[in-house]
């Protein structure tokens, strides 16, 4: 399965230069662009792993595709996304969202099903990978 | 206009005079002040006035701020045992429609007591409460409202508003993407529950009840929301997404409502659905409800038509659209400029702005007639729906933003590869493969060359599954990024303006 999160998740990887020309445009927005990657993709994981702080001060999307690479040497078989927040009033929050980098596999999820009362179902995702501990998934 | 201040429009204050036996007009009852300065706290109400022939403006205009007000047809003398001047409402200011001879723009001031914090039955009760079967007038239109800041902070507005919206469903930088399940009646829960499952495995973010699906004999209302649950869960594991549907839980009464409403939150859905002919009180509940249960609440517009739809008479959408942002729901149809409900581009533009902005600056081109201050409500997300498909996704980002829902209905299960076939299951091998694959070439090549007519004619390889919109908004954006957002105009600084300039 193909992780959908994000945007352009149904266009083929983006290239480096791709991923330059969407962080100029949040950077040329006024929002800071910042590299994240994790290896537990479930969809409510808020919280992926922050390779250093948002890029507050950077105006050159070429410094991003540079962190991204840096963050791919080490974590080369995670999931790796570039952000961007908006600090403005209103917003104070993300604006833009994209994975830049994917595991050789993707093994999806599990749909766990509890039998409720009656009809009812309670559901459960769970990440295949996850399940093992953290940092020997996606081996 | 406002000069006439002849002797027949002037207030006849001397109590002696006034309150003599008789019948007095209402411009001299005191409704006409045209030298009024409507206060920052007044609640401001332009009307669309079509008096009846021999029927002055000016007067007809007193009238319509009497009986929205504290008047009756004739003075009575428990008057003065209030201050009534503050609670009689002023017409301050009449002005000729352009191009629209025996129409009148009447410019209606309200003092803040006049109306009960938090209720919107409250204040439509006063505002078109009794005026509208007035017969001095062949017509009436509310138009617009300034609604003070004061008053605005007395409601909720949107339990979630479009930021949180987002940060819940993990979605950011592109439009949402929706379809109505189609056939909207007659699916019973484990058909209907399949096209859900297709839609959003195929990437949408939701789907949606239609208005009128609630607890009928072909599908209860628990049946739907067991399959649909199932479905929304599969599609979310088969995506690693957030998804959605949007549970229709009108019914008869709130009681029912709240039921409906609970089990769908056990259910673990994100978001319910009301329609806005529960009626304001009822949305207004539901709105404390979902704030309360981490809900995003939609609401269909059904039957806003009956009165938003004539130029000449009942209640302009942009007043609705206030109403509701104040009511407090998060998801609001507002049109689509393109599609088969169609609309002017410039008053689209004043809905989106009521929807979206801080601030709504005077924009007569648009048809905000006064600048609104939002206080820091919420920002309501704005539903495009009724017959768009994903040949215009272009124009539809030029015109209505990212931060909108596209509501693809029959586009999505009407669509041509998939209109006779059975659903497939994985989109991989679904139709036209060979197709597919160009759509995924062209991401890399040059799809800004292609035109809007190419657009369309390819919207062959979709069938009945989302992806196909989200390809095209992906590859939009991806080559031109600055195709994703419209300009907002923001700028200016808001005085209270209250009439346009002389």
């Amino acid at each position: 399965m193909k992780l959908r999160q994000g945007q352009f998740s149904f266009l083929p990887d983006l290239t480096d230069d791709d991923i330059r020309v969407q962080a100029q445009y949040a950077i040329d927005n006024g929002w800071a662009v910042s590299v994240e990657y994790t290896d537990d993709p479930h969809p409510r994981n808020t919280y992926w792993e922050m390779w250093g702080h948002p890029m507050f001060d950077n105006r050159d999307a070429a410094a991003v595709v540079f962190e991204v690479n840096e963050c791919r040497k080490e974590h080369g078989g995670k999931y790796i996304r570039v952000i961007a927040f908006d600090a403005s009033p209103g917003w104070e929050s993300m604006r833009m969202g994209f994975i830049v980098n994917r595991p050789a596999q993707e093994p999806g999820f599990r749909l766990v099903r509890q039998e409720g009362a009656g009809r009812v179902v309670r559901y459960t995702i769970e990440s295949y990978a996850a399940r093992e501990p953290e940092g020997a998934r996606y081996a | 206009m406002n000069d006439m201040s002849e002797t027949m429009s002037k207030t006849i204050g001397d109590a002696k005079k006034r309150y003599a036996a008789g019948v007095l007009k209402y411009a001299q009852m005191g409704y006409w002040e045209p030298d009024y300065e409507p206060k920052d706290t007044d609640v401001i109400a332009l009307f669309r006035i079509t008096p009846q022939d021999g029927v002055d403006a000016v007067e007809a205009a007193a009238a319509v701020a009497g009986e929205s007000s504290t008047a009756t047809w004739t003075v009575v003398w428990t008057d003065r045992l209030t201050a009534c001047d503050k609670y009689r409402a002023k017409a301050y200011w009449v002005d000729p429609v352009p191009n629209s001879p025996g129409e009148y723009f009447a410019y209606i001031a309200y003092d803040l007591d006049l109306f009960e914090g938090g209720s919107i039955a409250n204040l439509t009760a006063s505002i078109i409460g009794n005026v509208f079967g007035f017969k001095p007038l062949k017509a009436l239109r509310l138009e617009d409202m300034r609604l003070p800041v004061a008053y605005v902070k007395t409601f909720q507005g949107p339990a979630t508003g479009i930021v949180v919206e987002r940060e819940r469903l993990n979605c950011y930088g592109r439009p949402l993407l929706g379809a109505t399940v189609k056939p909207k009646l007659g699916l019973s829960g484990r058909n209907y529950g399949r096209v859900v499952y297709e839609a959003l495995k195929g990437g949408l973010d939701f789907t949606k009840d239609d208005e009128n699906i609630n607890s009928q004999p072909f599908m209860h209302w628990r049946d739907r929301f067991l399959y649909c649950m199932e479905a929304v869960n599969r599609a979310s594991a088969a995506t690693g997404e957030v998804k959605g549907t949007y549970l229709n839980v009108t019914a008869g009464t709130m009681e029912e409502m709240y039921e409906r409403a609970n089990f769908a939150r056990e259910l673990g859905s994100v978001i319910v659905m009301i329609d806005l002919v529960i009626g304001y009180t009822a949305i207004q509940s539901m709105a404390k409800w979902a704030r309360a249960n981490d809900m995003i609440l939609h609401l269909h517009r059904a039957g806003h038509s009956t009165y938003t739809r004539q130029r000449s008479h009942g209640v302009s959408f942009r007043v609705i659209a206030k109403w509701m942002r104040l009511a407090g729901v998060d998801h609001l149809h507002a049109g689509t400029v393109v599609g088969k409900l169609e609309g002017d581009p410039a008053a689209t533009k004043g809905y989106y702005d009521i929807f979206r902005e801080e601030r709504n600056p005077m924009a007569l081109e648009n048809g905000i007639f006064f600048d609104q201050e939002w206080a820091s409500l919420n920002k309501m997300m704005p539903v495009a729906s009724g017959g768009i498909h994903a040949g215009q996704m272009h124009q539809l980002l030029t015109y209505l933003g990212e931060d909108v829902v596209l509501q693809f209905g029959g586009g999505t299960a009407g669509h041509p590869g998939g209109r006779d076939r059975e659903p497939r299951g994985a989109r991989g091998d679904g139709l036209r493969p060979q197709r597919r694959t160009r759509h995924l070439e062209r991401g890399r090549g040059h799809p800004a060359r292609r035109g809007p007519d190419l657009h369309a004619a390819e919207a062959g390889a979709g069938c009945l599954e989302g992806r196909d919109f989200r390809l095209r908004l992906d590859r939009l954006a991806r080559l031109r990024p600055d195709a994703r957002s419209v300009d907002v105009t923001r700028s200016g600084a808001c005085g209270a303006r209250t009439r346009p300039a002389p």
